[in-house]
């Protein structure tokens, strides 16, 4: 005896049967074998075959150990001071490279360090500081993108959705960005940052008399990742403005006219009716940003691949890295292992703030 | 009716043409150049002469985009679909030796003994390819700059030492003629930074991995020696020598436009300095302490494992090494043939001609590229660490950095023994 649900859904699993199939062989199979990958030592070119290692990998990834170190003491007692005018610490090479007293720590190098208590410092080891800066980039990728990108788009959301002449025409300018393949945009968003002539320093300049120097935008630790998040806002905002559009014009328009009725401030019409009528929209809305923030990857293989200085490092852009470049397919599975963990917490966070409260 | 006899007669004769080829066995062939007119019309070419040269084989041409090159083999070899004959990038064959995608050439040693060193593709003492080219690398510069800012102009015999390179550097720099000093190509990343920057970690006495084991990078590539590279190269950015983030079109037209002073630059942009500027000069590598260093290596052809054919394979490789055709393809894209005879057929490359010192450049100081299958990966650390440092990372840390990850992968291949 079949069950109701799949009798009387013959058809509809016939319809999702293509797509489900394409889905299951291009995105769940390899995910599955990416989880099983992540607990070997898995090449993309090699003769040997793939031992089991696991969690070697992630301990690889994730190692992190702290050692606090008092100053240099010369040989009356008193803290040597650098040229700076800051106490001098031993070096962390000799505690991280062959050192037999401290094995734990060897090959480990400097995350961050604090001060902690008089002169000693406490200094933060990990064992691959390039994924752990990853991961904080794009933590700070997704926080300032998340937020910002979806409050611009329902604010050009709101401002096109009037009837006016050749409202179509803004519709489609700010809709342009979304169509235009996101290696063409990065490119030509790296001629816009160049120091020399590029268009940013020039207007700059310009509006400035000359007074703002020309900055290497994508060229300096200080500013890569900041230009990259205003690049990307600018990119996909479209994309969320007609998501939000679509939302809008779900809403009543009687709602709107009572509430004109009641004589109804223009915030008032927007905190009591616009928002809440929204509220679908907008989980839709930071989930799917958050989502695809999370991927960041393309606009840095074009413009910085992670440079300079591992400023602009992103995970997905160390998963392809290694798996593909490096061809250690079972560290780049790893990564999208933890990757997929991460996403799956803070999407999970998401949907449990904006739960309906009953 | 006319028309008719007309179309049987093509029918025969094609006919007649197939029944010719069925007797000739096809070696399947994959090439990188597409979309290069010049290099498929050499290599068309060489294959129509082969093909017609004998009864027994028939070569068949693919051509890929150079970008997708390698992926493809990747892919091939993966599927169990790679062709008879294949052409690699140097410093990579030694990798896929080792993968099981390419098996030694059977062509006699003696038939390449007059060869430059860099074409020949040696590994685990067997040869697995073979170039029809070489490239070189020279520090390009002003007969006219040299004579203004009172620099001796240094010699194969007598390079500058580190210290007069220095010397010419602040002299350039100085004269504030120059937007910077030198342009070393920063604006090239990828195989570039390992091709053209770890010469001068090997003139310093430092390597990217330890040449006589393969097995660890420790103390070559984060020893005294590779610390002072690392210093020096960090200098170069710090004072202003040279700018670690540089715009493509810089590094294309920047000398030509008499920005820089001096540029590290290959023999493929000679012709178009030389257009630019009718003095300048190709000057050698200096000398950090340990001899003046270029890369070596360029594109070379292979036979792959799986084919049915080596000797046919190889034969075809065998016939394309004849200096009529390393002549055509110097001739045609620049490149340095590989030995005496071919260059004295070249218009660049014979005695007296315009690039001829990149012929005594490579013969006097290529050094191939670390030749172990690792060095897919070595390449990759170390194009980053020298991006770090030229962007201001601490040396000592950023080179134990590289080991680190160097030694790791090393330890994760099982010390790329070899296997057969």
């Amino acid at each position: 005896m079949a069950s109701k649900f799949v009798l009387s859904n013959k058809t509809g699993w016939l319809m999702a049967g293509p797509a489900a199939f394409l889905i299951g062989c291009f995105i769940v199979l390899p995910f599955i074998l990416a989880i099983g990958f992540s607990f070997t030592n898995q090449r993309l070119v090699s003769p040997n075959a793939a031992d089991f290692t696991g969690l070697a990998n992630y301990r690889q990834l994730l190692g992190i150990s702290t050692l606090t170190l008092d100053p240099v003491k010369d040989d009356a007692g008193a803290v040597k001071m650098t040229a700076e005018g800051t106490p001098e610490y031993p070096s962390l090479r000799t505690y991280t490279r062959n050192n037999p007293d401290y094995p734990g720590l060897n090959g480990m190098r400097e995350w961050f360090s604090f001060g902690s208590g008089g002169d000693a410092r406490t200094y933060v080891l990990a064992r691959d500081v390039v994924f752990l800066t990853a991961i904080l980039n794009t933590f700070i990728f997704v926080i300032v993108v998340a937020p910002v990108q979806g409050a611009l788009a329902l604010g050009l959301a709101l401002l096109i959705n009037q009837k006016l002449r050749g409202i179509n025409v803004f519709r489609a300018i700010y809709f342009m960005p979304v169509v235009v393949s996101i290696v063409v945009v990065s490119l030509l968003w790296r001629f816009f940052y160049d120091q020399q002539s590029g268009v940013l320093n020039n207007i700059l300049g310009a509006v400035s008399f000359g007074a703002i120097p020309r900055v290497d935008w994508l060229g300096n630790p200080n500013t890569a990742l900041g230009a990259i998040i205003f690049m990307s806002i600018w990119q996909a905002v479209g994309f969320h403005m007609v998501i939000w559009l679509s939302g809008l014009q779900t809403i009543s328009p009687t709602l709107y006219e009572a509430a004109a009725i009641e004589g109804s401030s223009k915030w008032q019409t927007f905190r009591y009716i616009t928002w809440p009528g929204l509220r679908n929209t907008a989980v839709l809305v930071m989930v799917v940003i958050t989502m695809q923030a999370f991927g960041l990857f393309a606009q840095i293989d074009v413009m910085t691949k992670g440079g300079p200085l591992d400023a602009t490092q992103t995970i997905v852009f160390q998963a392809v890295q290694r798996g593909y470049g490096k061809q250690d397919i079972s560290g780049g599975s790893t990564i999208s292992v933890i990757l997929f963990v991460i996403v799956l917490s803070v999407s999970l966070l998401q949907r449990w703030l904006t739960r309906e409260k009953k | 009716m006319t028309q008719m006899k007309w179309l049987t007669g093509a029918a025969f004769a094609a006919a007649a043409l197939s029944s010719a080829a069925q007797a000739q066995t096809t070696l399947s062939m994959w090439y990188h150049g597409a979309g290069n007119e010049v290099e498929a019309k050499i290599i068309n070419q060489i294959i129509t002469d082969f093909n017609a040269s004998q009864p027994d084989w028939k070569v068949e041409l693919q051509s890929f985009p150079q970008a997708a090159y390698n992926d493809s083999v990747t892919a091939g070899a993966l599927a169990g679909n790679l062709p008879d004959i294949l052409d690699v990038d140097g410093p990579n064959m030694p990798n896929w030796a080792w993968a099981g995608y390419m098996q030694p050439l059977q062509i006699d040693e003696s038939k390449i003994a007059n060869f430059l060193p860099g074409p020949q593709g040696h590994y685990n003492g067997k040869l697995y390819s073979i170039g029809l080219w070489d490239a070189a690398v020279a520090l390009v510069t002003r007969q006219s700059y040299l004579d203004e800012l009172g620099l001796r102009k240094p010699t194969l015999e007598q390079p500058w030492t580190g210290d007069e390179f220095e010397a010419a550097l602040k002299a350039a720099k100085d004269s504030g003629k120059f937007k910077y000093a030198l342009d070393v190509g920063m604006a090239w990343t990828g195989e570039w930074y390992p091709y053209a920057f770890s010469p001068f970690l090997q003139s310093f006495g430092g390597d990217i991995v330890d040449r006589t084991s393969y097995t660890t990078a420790e103390g070559a590539l984060n020893g005294d020696a590779a610390i002072a590279w690392g210093n020096w190269w960090q200098h170069l950015f710090k004072d202003g020598y040279a700018q670690a983030t540089q715009d493509p079109a810089d590094r294309d037209n920047g000398f030509n436009a008499g920005e820089y002073a001096f540029s590290w630059n290959g023999n493929w942009a000679a012709l178009n300095a030389l257009k630019a500027f009718p003095d300048t000069i190709f000057l050698p590598s200096p000398d950090f302490g340990h001899g003046p260093k270029i890369g070596a290596a360029s594109w070379q052809f292979g036979v792959s494992a799986k084919s049915q054919h080596p000797d046919g394979a190889s034969k075809f490789i065998e016939f394309a090494l004849q200096d009529k055709y390393l002549a055509d393809f110097s001739n045609g894209i620049g490149l340095i043939p590989p030995t005496p005879t071919s260059a004295a057929m070249t218009d660049n490359y014979k005695a007296g001609g315009p690039m001829a010192v990149f012929y005594d450049l490579t013969k006097a100081q290529a050094l191939v590229r670390p030749v172990t299958p690792g060095y897919i990966v070595q390449a990759k650390v170390f194009e980053k660490a020298a991006a770090d440092i030229a962007n201001g990372a601490d040396v000592v840390t950023t080179l134990d950095a590289a080991v680190d990850e160097i030694n790791a992968d090393i330890e994760k291949n099982n010390g790329y023994a070899p296997v057969n």
